[in-house]
């Protein structure tokens, strides 16, 4: 893993600070060409890791990244699914089951219905999970997905059932049909690593907010940098800024100082932020992890 | 430990399930509903039991409390059954269909001692909490206007119904959405006395409204309006927003920061300068010991439980509270009665069958 990976909130309104900037952000992003540029940009200064939703729209940034393999040799999708609007909004109107037929893979179809229907009759979520990820992969067909992330809503709400074979099941489908990794983004780190020991995922790789003011860190700071001390696990740094609320310098040297960093995933809209970024991680964090 | 039960499980019941059970104090012994299939699963994979009679599971399982999470019309009788069973109960928003149910149903929760909340997190948000504060302390000093607004993309085309479609089940934008501003309206300034110039339109709902537009008006001469839409694509999703004007500034809060704008004619609170001054999330939320979806979920559901459990005092978004709401809905409603004619109460386009549907259909 690059230890500085380029996320995607910016790319679609999400800003936890100000609805005002979101909008803005929102508008700048509608045409794809302007997302396509910015990853240009980040690739440009050596960010070659995306690290995105399974929005609709990035489906159409992988067609363009397909389409120049010269141009984005090293170009690598972290893929984080699902995007969670998506199925929440899909909920609320169809109602659990309704909304799980609504996703289904339109390629293969049959295909997928019988493997959808038959562990829906067996009432076995193996199925289900296993449907819903490779319906969720299919834009990224052809493109290198090292890592591929559950995301947080989706982990922590799981997590919270104690529907925990979910992640077993979800990493060993990763694992297999993609040779990938999983990942696990998370708002509560040091309990998703008790719960992935005990289900037997090695090492894993966990991304969550880590930053100076200890903002969406559940457990607390303290926490956090003891299991990053004594656990093994790969971290990965998100909202290092705290969307904002700290100085962008002080913020990465605080995070980068942390034991056992594996990486920061950060935002950024303008090729100017994207450098400063990079130089501060260069400055504060010269040698990658081993 | 509270023995915690829950009740409906849709997107509400399913996330505070998820909440109760990662709660210290709590003990998630049942959950009911009416979807068998739903219980299998969950029974199979989280290993809590299921029932899918209410009164059953109040009878055999050992509950303190009961969270209610089922389509608003079965609120009033499962609120009573739970009430007369002697449980603490958390009930999702709207409250009741009829605002005199929700009174009786305030009254005897009070008469016997029993905790009440009902589940409006706006007032669990700490944006909303400083503005409420800032008003209280006379900050902005005399309230004369308020503008109440949600928007949010739920219904963006024709659709086959469902309970949430129908305003007789307490579906629609009135209930879903409205209920929200009109909620913090009541906490920040109580009941209103009457509405006027109200608009409940349809967009593409056949059986309910899309868009709710109304002013209420204040005793003391204050006024608020209120804008919201379901129906708004251009929002990523729902979004809550109060702006209020009083005689020394103004307050705008959202669920991300609280704006506010002090002349130098205000008595200034502590840490705040004339002009303008910015409160973010970051600096007004609380950390909570288990996030999944907003910290306001968490910690409404954290103060029931310590609430049931005897470590914490203070009334949180209690029946009377949500009375008030369903009383101000009513004169929504009563006043769109009255004046509303002709389009706007008709949907564009009729609704499509489902054809997927039927292929998932046991």
């Amino acid at each position: 893993m690059d230890k500085l990976l380029f996320g995607d909130n910016q790319f679609f309104g999400v800003n936890h600070m100000s609805e005002e900037k979101a909008r803005v952000q929102a508008m700048r992003f509608q045409n794809i060409e302007a997302v396509i540029d910015t990853l240009g940009n980040a690739y440009d200064a050596g960010v070659r890791t995306f690290m995105c939703t399974t929005h609709d729209r990035i489906g159409l940034v992988c067609d363009h990244i397909r389409k120049q393999p010269d141009r984005y040799k090293d170009f690598i999708f972290f893929p984080g699914m699902p995007y969670a609007h998506k199925y929440a909004n899909a909920v609320t109107e169809e109602g659990l089951l309704g909304s799980l037929k609504k996703f289904l893979p339109d390629e293969g179809l049959m295909n997928a219905m019988f493997r959808g229907a038959t562990s829906f009759a067996r009432k076995d979520i193996e199925g289900v999970i296993t449907l819903l990820v490779d319906a969720e992969m299919k834009m990224f067909q052809g493109l290198k997905t090292p890592v591929i992330f559950l995301q947080n809503v989706v982990v922590d709400f799981v997590m919270g059932l104690g529907a925990v074979e979910s992640f077993k099941i979800f990493a060993d489908h990763v694992k297999k049909r993609y040779n990938a990794e999983p990942g696990f983004i998370t708002m509560n780190t040091p309990r998703l690593l008790d719960v992935l020991e005990k289900l037997g995922v090695e090492n894993p790789i966990i991304c969550s907010n880590i930053n100076k003011i200890g903002f969406r860190m559940c457990g607390g700071i303290d926490a956090y940098i003891d299991v990053m001390k004594s656990r093994k696990f790969r971290p990965i740094a998100m909202s290092v800024f705290a969307s904002g609320a700290l100085d962008p310098e002080e913020a990465i040297r605080w995070v980068c100082e942390l034991p056992n960093l594996h990486s920061i995933v950060f935002g950024a809209s303008s090729a100017g932020n994207i450098r400063r970024t990079a130089d501060l991680v260069e400055k504060y964090w010269p040698k990658v992890p081993a | 430990m509270i023995k915690v039960a829950v009740v409906g499980l849709g997107k509400m019941g399913l996330s505070h399930q998820s909440i109760v059970k990662t709660h210290p104090d709590a003990d998630l012994v049942a959950v009911c509903d009416s979807t068998s299939y739903l219980l299998d699963v969950l029974g199979k994979y989280t290993g809590v039991a299921g029932y899918s009679d209410y009164q059953k599971m109040l009878d055999e399982a050992k509950l303190d409390a009961v969270i209610i999470a089922t389509p608003s019309k079965y609120h009033t009788p499962m609120v009573r059954a739970a009430l007369e069973k002697g449980l603490h109960v958390f009930c999702e928003k709207p409250f009741t269909l009829d605002w005199q149910e929700s009174e009786e149903l305030a009254r005897i929760a009070t008469e016997k001692g029993l905790v009440n909340q009902v589940g409006y997190h706006y007032r669990s948000v700490g944006s909303f909490g400083e503005m409420k504060r800032l008003i209280d302390i006379g900050a902005i000093g005399r309230i004369t206007h308020v503008m109440a607004e949600a928007y949010g993309p739920v219904v963006l085309k024709p659709k086959g119904s469902t309970w949430r479609t129908q305003r007789s089940e307490g579906g629609g934008c009135l209930y879903d959405y409205a209920a929200h501003p009109i909620n913090l309206l009541n906490w920040l300034f109580g009941l209103p006395f009457s509405a006027g110039g109200t608009k409940l339109g349809k967009i593409y709902s056949a059986d309910t409204e899309d868009e709710v537009y109304s002013t209420f008006y204040w005793n003391n001469g204050m006024s608020a309006q209120l804008s919201v839409n379901w129906s708004d694509e251009s929002y990523r999703k729902m979004s809550t927003k109060i702006t209020v004007w009083g005689i020394n500034g103004r307050i705008a809060a959202d669920r991300q920061e609280c704006q506010v704008y002090l002349r130098d004619t205000a008595t200034l609170p502590e840490s705040y300068d004339a002009g303008w001054n910015i409160r973010y999330t970051t600096d007004l939320t609380k950390p909570v010991w288990f996030y999944v979806r907003g910290e306001e979920y968490s910690s409404q559901i954290a103060h029931f439980i310590e609430h049931c459990a005897g470590k914490r005092s203070e009334v949180l978004s209690d029946f009377a509270s949500a009375a008030m709401t369903d009383r101000s809905i009513a004169l929504l409603v009563s006043d769109a009665e009255t004046h509303m004619r002709g389009e706007a109460t008709q949907p564009v386009v009729a609704a499509p069958k489902r054809r997927l549907a039927a292929l998932f259909r046991r």
